[in-house]
């Protein structure tokens, strides 16, 4: 690896490293001409596991897990909202725990298993939480929704977990399945539509079911 | 965001030996507020260690009745941990009151200590901030400072510090471990590790370059009841305005900080004396220095009441 700071940035090389979405972004910033000292950097190989499927990038380091799957791996169902973490549209499934994929490089997933939408059902064979959002309309533009379904699986089981949440009355006890655990384990997937009401539907269907 | 380089430590040793002697270097945990703020270009490392496979994720009973959290412990886990829940229930309670399910999945115990203000100034980079820009002044001051700090802030920097965690790990006077590259470890009482802002806000904690914290260890557990109450815009998801942690014992002692005042987690010993004379005794003496701004000046008020609130809590 190159060590050194004082290397001049080479915006051929950046390009040529493959992330052309954040490379233009850096040219054009003010902060950022040829003439500062950046390292020169060598793309970063990755190996992963996405939706059951073993899968080898070569990456700039800057690439996120949300514009590796996006725009590498093609898996467009993953949103890109507000690309800093503040409303839930990229949420993913990391080893069986949610997470942001905007806020996580994907060099720091080596040997991960990532579960997107895509992989939790097929239009033929749903999911039952993306089986219970079309039934309860829990959506209206739908930009949100695989956030939401990646959100709502996982609720459910950091629920089953007995992981305690800001509205857990007594964080020595079982933590209930209730609609305001839910409701509040839902507040980091924001809705402009405000399809919430119908989200907390289907949610409460299915955790009938596994309950 | 610019280009950096990355690479992979294997443990804390490993860790401070690839960061020491080199210039803008940062450690990347969760990287949930390092990769925000790299974004905006208000962080700009060019050499990235990735510390997240440095093996310090557990959470382990110390010698003395007390327990060490591994720096890399997550959020979530220490929050479900069940000695956490029963035994220092103002920390998984703090825990759980800060940013989201997915967000506390990621962050680190380290990293939500070390995470930067939420000054919308600081974030702003058109804007004057002393602390992302030594010596280029402070939009803030001025400028739309209800969410910015009333005590402990200086005529250079009125930014808080955002984290919930750490409030409650003043108030259980948790103690900050470290490592350095030459090998040596600190152990740096909670209330010794932040550093006022004073004429130099950029300066935070009193980490040295390539320091890296291994863990946090919280004393043997006190009893009482423990409480956090955080008051922000919205119910869920969003940084106290004002917080409270406490742990309050049957015959009215106790101990609390408080949140979203201060460039700290600000607690004052002499003001937990006062407790048994009730909330505004308390409050005044923990706010006796206090030079809000026009625009948060009814923090004062609001300490006041959310105390009152906790203590009536602890009562019930
Ligand atoms: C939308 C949003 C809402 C949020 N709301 C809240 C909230 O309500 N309350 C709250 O408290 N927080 C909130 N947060 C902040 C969140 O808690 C922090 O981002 C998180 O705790 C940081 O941890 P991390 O492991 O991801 O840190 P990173 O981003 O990986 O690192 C943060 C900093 O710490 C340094 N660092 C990390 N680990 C170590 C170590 N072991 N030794 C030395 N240096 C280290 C890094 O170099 C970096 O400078 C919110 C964040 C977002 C994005
Ligand atoms: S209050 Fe501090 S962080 Fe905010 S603009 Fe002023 S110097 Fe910057």
């Amino acid at each position: 690896m190159i060590q050194d700071e004082d290397f001049k940035v080479s915006r051929r090389g950046v390009l040529l490293g493959g992330v052309a979405t954040t490379a233009i972004a850096s040219t054009l910033s003010p902060t950022s001409s040829a003439q500062t000292s950046l390292p020169q950097v060598e793309p970063v190989s990755l190996r992963f596991t996405v939706n059951g499927q073993s899968r080898e990038l070569m990456l700039d380091t800057r690439v996120t897990l949300l514009d590796a799957l996006r725009e590498h791996l093609d898996l467009t169902g993953t949103k890109k909202g507000c690309d800093h973490g503040q409303c839930g549209a990229c949420t993913v499934i990391v080893n069986g725990q949610r997470i942001n994929s905007c806020l996580s490089l994907a060099v720091m997933h080596e040997g991960d298993e990532v579960t997107t939408i895509e992989g939790l059902g097929t239009p033929e064979n749903m999911h039952p939480m993306q089986a219970a959002f079309v039934k309860h309309d829990g959506y209206q533009c739908g930009y949100c929704t695989p956030g939401q379904i990646c959100s709502a699986v996982s609720v459910l089981e950091e629920i089953k977990a007995g992981i305690p949440s800001h509205v857990t009355e007594d964080i020595t006890a079982e933590v209930g399945m209730t609609n305001d655990e839910m409701r509040e384990r839902m507040s980091g997937n924001i809705c402009r539509c405000g399809a919430y009401s119908n989200i907390l539907d289907a949610m409460s269907e299915v955790a009938g079911e596994i309950a | 965001m610019r280009p950096f380089t990355y690479e992979r430590a294997t443990s804390p040793a490993d860790a401070v030996s690839k960061a020491a002697g080199r210039r803008n270097v940062k450690f990347i945990a969760g990287g949930t507020n390092l990769l925000d703020l790299m974004k905006l270009e208000i962080e700009t490392p060019t050499h990235l260690i990735d510390i997240s496979g440095t093996g310090l994720d557990q959470i382990e009973p110390t010698e003395d009745g007390g327990l060490r959290i591994g720096a890399l412990v997550s959020n979530t886990a220490l929050a479900a941990d069940p000695r956490i829940r029963r035994d220092y229930g103002v920390l998984s309670r703090a825990l759980v009151a800060g940013a989201s399910g997915q967000l506390r999945n990621k962050a680190t115990t380290g990293g939500n200590l070390l995470q930067r203000t939420r000054c919308p100034y600081f974030y702003d980079t058109n804007m004057a901030c002393n602390k992302r820009e030594p010596n280029s002044g402070c939009a803030a001051i001025g400028g739309f400072s209800r969410q910015l700090g009333v005590v402990g802030t200086s005529n250079a920097c009125i930014a808080t510090h955002p984290s919930d965690m750490a409030v409650a790990m003043r108030v259980l006077d948790a103690v900050v471990e470290t490592q350095m590259p030459d090998g040596a470890t600190r152990s740096i009482p909670i209330a010794e590790f932040y550093e006022l802002p004073g004429g130099a806000p950029y300066i935070e904690t009193v980490l040295e370059p390539a320091e890296m914290i291994t863990a946090v260890t919280l004393p043997k557990p006190i009893g009482g009841k423990h409480i956090y109450r955080k008051v922000r815009d919205r119910a869920s998801y969003a940084f106290a305005i004002v917080s409270v942690a406490a742990v309050l014992q049957p015959d009215g002692s106790g101990r609390f900080a408080c949140g979203g005042l201060a460039p700290q987690p600000w607690r004052v010993e002499a003001a937990e004396q006062l407790l048994p004379q009730g909330a505004s005794a308390a409050a005044q003496r923990l706010l006796r220095d206090a030079q809000p701004t026009e625009g948060n000046r009814y923090k004062l008020k609001l300490a006041e009441r959310t105390l009152a609130a906790v203590l009536a809590e602890a009562r019930s």
